[in-house]
């Protein structure tokens, strides 16, 4: 039975809205990610006993529990790299010829404004033809790689003092508060997980737990679950959850492929997840009345749980989806209600882990 | 009947469970240990001389299937593919729906009511829902749910004079040489670890993790593969022909065999007069593709049972070729109670 | 180097030629259970592995017919249009030519719509000399022009050259890094022998060296790398991102000693650096390319000073104190 600690740990932390605000708004493409690392790890301070930083860069934090030895051993997995484009070639007239870091529809980038980090910030703009110069039929067809590029407003010699082959780029949208508690911004996918990190510890501040936490916010989940695999090898948990979003309801998405806005976290189904952690959750939040759906998958891939499931000799494994709109554009949509409640349900989860339920789940 | 009890059981990838109770009650004494892992693994010891060398079987236990997604508010049921289904073969076919087994069927719009052109092109996944003649959502939330593995209905049959047909013998048909494997008679002097896998059709999960925790020095994994040797296939693309014996892949779209293997394999069965054909597709994979990767490498190979129509609701394989897929490993077995591991 | 036999599954020959060549300058080879090669000098600091692929592309035999034609398939990334009216070598030294069936469409062109013909009278003879699972490479002979060189299989005996001769440059030398030499198999298959290679080894930094394509011939799709001006130095490809710090740590070391280098972007392909950097707990890792005009064609380009600097570079970055550089 959770036991309530009153008064917590006496530091004052800054609110979820505040938090994810900051770290939406700093960069970390996939592959550089220290940055936001920092600013997730200077966020959560005061959440978490230990952290430290692996060989890729995950951002391993731990927060020990108490009780006799051995602890159970809980992963929770977001990650903090986001999409973006990477410098390819810089053209004699200055415009910067650009590749993709993970998947981007590059039907969202004509227009776009972008950030290039070369050796200083420089603000860009992803080059458009306007309609006035364009082929009859140009139209028709979506804008090819190839004939993309980032315009700095620089002259070929400047760009090539300032940027290199190799620099990334990422959007340059500020987060935008809407109604409800919705807010939008780029890389809500997946720092929204991050945010459920966040809100998940911070209400461990105030209880006892016997299970020793792992919160990683993972790098490079973006190009193939790649932070995900070494982190969950280092760490060799007993449970590991991955907390990623799903596709929220939005018009011109049929219905059956999407879950809910601010309906609650989605609990993930799929051959990713071992039964008896989907049961676990599902009834927690059954119990506890947290709102909550069901998000089935057909096949185990798309997040860092694809990746935890299968480290060494196997670990049983949760996903928690929280509903996005928009995905992989630099409007991602969410409820911060969806945040807050995942945050909680893991919370209940962890502080209900014990010795018995873990060696249960060793058995299918 | 081992073949009948296995190919018309529950097992899509991630929901083995029920195949997985059947195996564990069919080979628990003959085996020194059983037990299954976090990814729902079965795994069957048969302890030998410790110092001896360490022989995996595997074959995986889920077939490809269906998963219901979202319930309509007429009753129908959206629905997606697990593992690699050609959604061609879908439409008018009986399916159960849940380890429950709700009877279903898999419904489109009638011929009658379509527009000639609509007919030359298949239905695709979005036109194809199951009723399972509930009539509203209500009625069908009491039955199923999101998240529920859909399997064909199809029944086991003996057809002609050896041949079988049957659902998911991609890999029951592995599975139960596997079983008859373990179950014989026989105790070799060195350990043989029985894997049944989980969740080979979406990526060889379950061998993967099981393989790391076994350490085998050697693993042949046992399959049910393509044989297109049917009309309108040209011969040198048949891969395999039913009634010419087990079949022996020399590489696949997941690994290359280990080349001693194979060749102790064809010793044994020329030794043993057993006919074997090669494998002659390199696409596809198998759980040996990720065997022969884990820790520091692992020797693999794998032995098939030709299977026509796999991936499909009804496929065929010749009982022969069952059969003497059992007499070669059994031999093979000896072989490396007799001389060792081919390398 | 490049006229020596190995396709991807078929290593022997080209491991027995490379044998050969390093095993004076290293402590102790062995062969792993992949086939892997591996060429180690023991001394002290951190562990560094190096490895270059020694498989090439290649066909297997799939099916032989009743008149003695071969069906085969890929083993790597072959185009069907890179085969027309070329020539293929099997292990024992049978020869043959690629032919293909009539076609109403050139577009449709594809592997099993070609066979090869080894000149045999029928099915029967045939099969004396080829078997159904025999894997075959081009046969293509190499040319030295200048400072370059054309051949086949430059992917990756450029870079097996370049690891050998930076060992050859370090024998006798006392370097503060223990270095595990791999040459690996079947990476034309999907990084394979990388992969087991980096588990058993566990070391504390990894490098790849293969070859990268350029984007300096007419209408090439974008590239900045040029033939010529330089090895590269990986940034990304479809399996790694280079860690910003070994990046960094590399260009420094280049730029401090002089060797001209390119920054390498390689849209569409991986190399071995790939399973290295994944393995265990992860390992830092980048990699060193050779720029190459048309790969995986019997007619590949390389630039031998590119080659030539990517040694220096090694040796530069074998040299330097890898714990306090990247650790």
């Amino acid at each position: 039975m959770p036991v309530l600690v009153n008064g917590g740990l006496g530091m004052a932390t800054i609110g979820l809205a505040e938090f994810l605000s900051s770290i939406i708004s700093e960069p970390g493409a996939s592959g550089h990610e220290d940055k936001v690392a920092a600013v997730v790890q200077k966020g959560m301070s005061g959440l978490f006993d230990e952290a430290r930083t692996d060989a890729l860069g995950n951002l391993i934090m731990l927060k020990r529990g108490i009780g006799r030895a051995p602890h159970p051993r809980v992963m929770l997995a977001a990650h903090m790299d986001e999409i973006g484009l990477m410098v390819t070639k810089i053209e004699d007239q200055g415009c910067l010829r650009v590749t993709q870091i993970g998947g981007i529809d590059r039907r969202i980038l004509p227009g776009l404004e972008v950030v290039v980090h070369g050796r200083r910030r420089l603000p860009g703009v992803v080059g458009a033809k306007p309609p006035h110069v364009q082929d009859p039929g140009e139209r028709e067809k979506s804008v090819k790689w190839e004939d993309l590029y980032v315009d700095v407003g620089l002259t070929g010699d400047e760009a090539r003092e300032l940027v290199r082959v190799g620099d990334i780029i990422t959007f340059a949208q500020t987060p935008i508060e809407l109604q409800g508690r919705f807010m939008a911004g780029k890389t809500m996918d997946d720092r929204a997980g991050v945010g459920v990190l966040f809100e998940c510890l911070r209400i461990l501040r105030d209880m006892r737990h016997h299970a020793d936490v792992y919160c990683v916010a993972t790098v490079q989940e973006e190009v193939g679950v790649r932070g995900a695999i070494t982190g969950a090898y280092g760490i060799v948990p007993d449970v590991g959850i991955a907390i990623d979003v799903g596709f929220g309801d939005q018009s011109s998405v049929p219905e059956y492929e999407t879950i809910s806005m601010d309906k609650g976290p989605g609990i993930a189904i799929s051959p990713a997840v071992h039964p008896a952690v989907f049961e676990r959750l599902k009834t927690i939040a059954r119990e506890l009345e947290i709102a909550h759906q069901t998000d089935p998958s057909p096949h185990p891939g798309g997040t860092d749980a694809f990746a935890i499931q299968v480290t060494r000799g196997g670990i049983p494994t949760g996903l928690v989806s929280i509903p996005l709109r928009y995905m992989h554009t630099a409007v991602e949509t969410v409820c911060l209600t969806d945040v807050e409640r995942a945050g909680r349900l893991l919370a209940e989860f962890i502080v209900r882990l014990d010795k018995k339920y873990v060696e249960g789940l060793k058995c299918f | 009947m081992l073949l009948k009890t296995l190919t018309e059981a529950f097992g899509v990838s991630g929901q083995e469970q029920e195949v997985a109770a059947i195996l564990r009650e069919q080979v628990s004494p003959y085996c020194d240990k059983v037990e299954t892992d976090a990814l729902g693994n079965l795994i069957a010891i048969k302890n030998g001389n410790e110092k001896g060398p360490k022989v995996m079987l595997s074959a995986h236990m889920d077939e490809i299937g269906l998963m219901v997604m979202y319930i309509e508010n007429s009753g129908t049921l959206r629905f997606k593919p697990i593992g690699g289904v050609d959604p061609r073969v879908l439409v008018s076919k009986s399916v159960y729906v849940g380890k429950d087994r709700v009877p279903g069927v898999i419904g489109a719009k009638p011929i009658h009511l379509q527009k000639r052109e609509e007919a030359d092109k298949p239905f695709d996944i979005d036109g194809l829902f199951i009723d399972i003649g509930a009539k509203d959502k209500d009625e069908a939330e009491k039955l199923v749910k999101p998240g529920d593995g859909i399997i064909f209905a199809t029944k086991y049959q003996d057809i002609g004079t050896s041949r079988a047909k049957a659902k998911a013998f991609d890999d029951r048909v592995g599975c139960a040489v596997l079983a008859r494997l373990l179950m014989m008679d026989k105790q070799w002097n060195f350990t043989l670890q029985g894997v049944f896998t989980a969740q080979e059709e979406v990526g060889g999960r379950g061998a993967q993790v099981a393989s790391y925790s076994l350490e085998p020095d050697i693993a042949i994994a046992f399959e049910g593969t393509t044989a297109s040797d049917v009309p309108g296939s040209k011969e040198h693309l048949y891969s395999t022909s039913l009634g010419k014996g087990p079949a022996l892949t020399h590489a696949d779209a997941s690994f290359v065999a280990d080349p001693r293997i194979v060749k102790r394999l064809m010793e044994v069965a020329d030794k043993n007069g057993i006919p074997y054909q090669m494998r002659e597709l390199t696409t596809g994979g198998t759980d040996a593709g990720r065997i022969h990767l884990v820790r520091e490498g692992i020797p693999a190979v794998v032995v098939s049972v030709p299977t026509r129509y796999i991936h499909s609701p009804a496929s065929i394989i010749d009982k022969c070729d069952f059969e003497n897929a059992i007499k070669l490993m059994a031999a093979f077995l000896d072989s490396i109670e007799e001389r060792g591991l081919p390398f | 180097m490049v006229e020596a036999f190995g396709p991807a599954g078929n290593e022997s020959r080209i491991r027995d030629v490379i044998r050969k060549e390093v095993e004076g300058l290293v402590d102790e080879v062995t062969v792993d259970a992949m086939g892997n090669l591996i060429a180690i000098r023991r001394g002290q600091g951190p562990r560094v592995m190096i490895a270059a692929h020694m498989d090439e592309i290649g066909v297997i035999v799939t099916h032989i017919d009743d008149e003695g034609f071969v069906r085969f398939s890929n083993m790597g990334g072959i185009s069907p249009f890179m085969l027309i009216g070329q020539r293929v070598i099997f292990d024992n030294g049978t020869i043959g030519a690629f032919g293909m069936e009539k076609l109403d469409d050139m577009k449709d062109l594809k592997l099993n719509k070609m066979f090869i013909d080894i000149g045999a009278k029928d099915g029967a003879s045939a099969k004396e000399k080829v078997s159904i699972g025999d894997i075959g490479a081009f046969h293509r002979e190499a040319h030295f022009q200048g400072d370059r060189v054309i051949a086949k299989s430059l992917d990756n005996r450029a870079g097996c050259a370049v690891l050998v001769q930076a060992l050859k440059e370090l024998a006798g030398r006392e370097i503060p890094n223990q270095v595990y030499a791999v040459f690996t198999v079947q990476e034309e298959l999907g990084l394979r022998g990388a992969k087991t290679a980096a588990y058993g080894i566990n070391p504390d930094v990894g490098f790849a060296v293969d070859v990268t394509g350029t984007g300096d011939t007419p209408e090439a799709p974008t590239m900045a790398v040029k033939l010529g001006e330089g090895p590269t130095i990986k940034v990304k490809d479809r399996v790694v991102l280079t860690h910003p710090r070994v990046r960094r740590f590399m260009t420094e070391t280049a730029e401090k000693n002089g060797i001209p280098y390119q920054l390498e972007i390689l849209e569409g392909g991986g190399t071995d650096t790939g399973p290295i950097h994944l393995t265990r707990e992860g390992v830092p890792s980048g990699a060193i390319s050779v720029p190459t005009r048309y790969i995986h064609t019997p007619s590949e380009m390389a630039d031998m000073n590119d080659m030539k600097n990517a040694v220096k570079l090694f040796v530069a970055i074998l040299e330097a104190k890898l714990d306090e550089a990247i650790l």
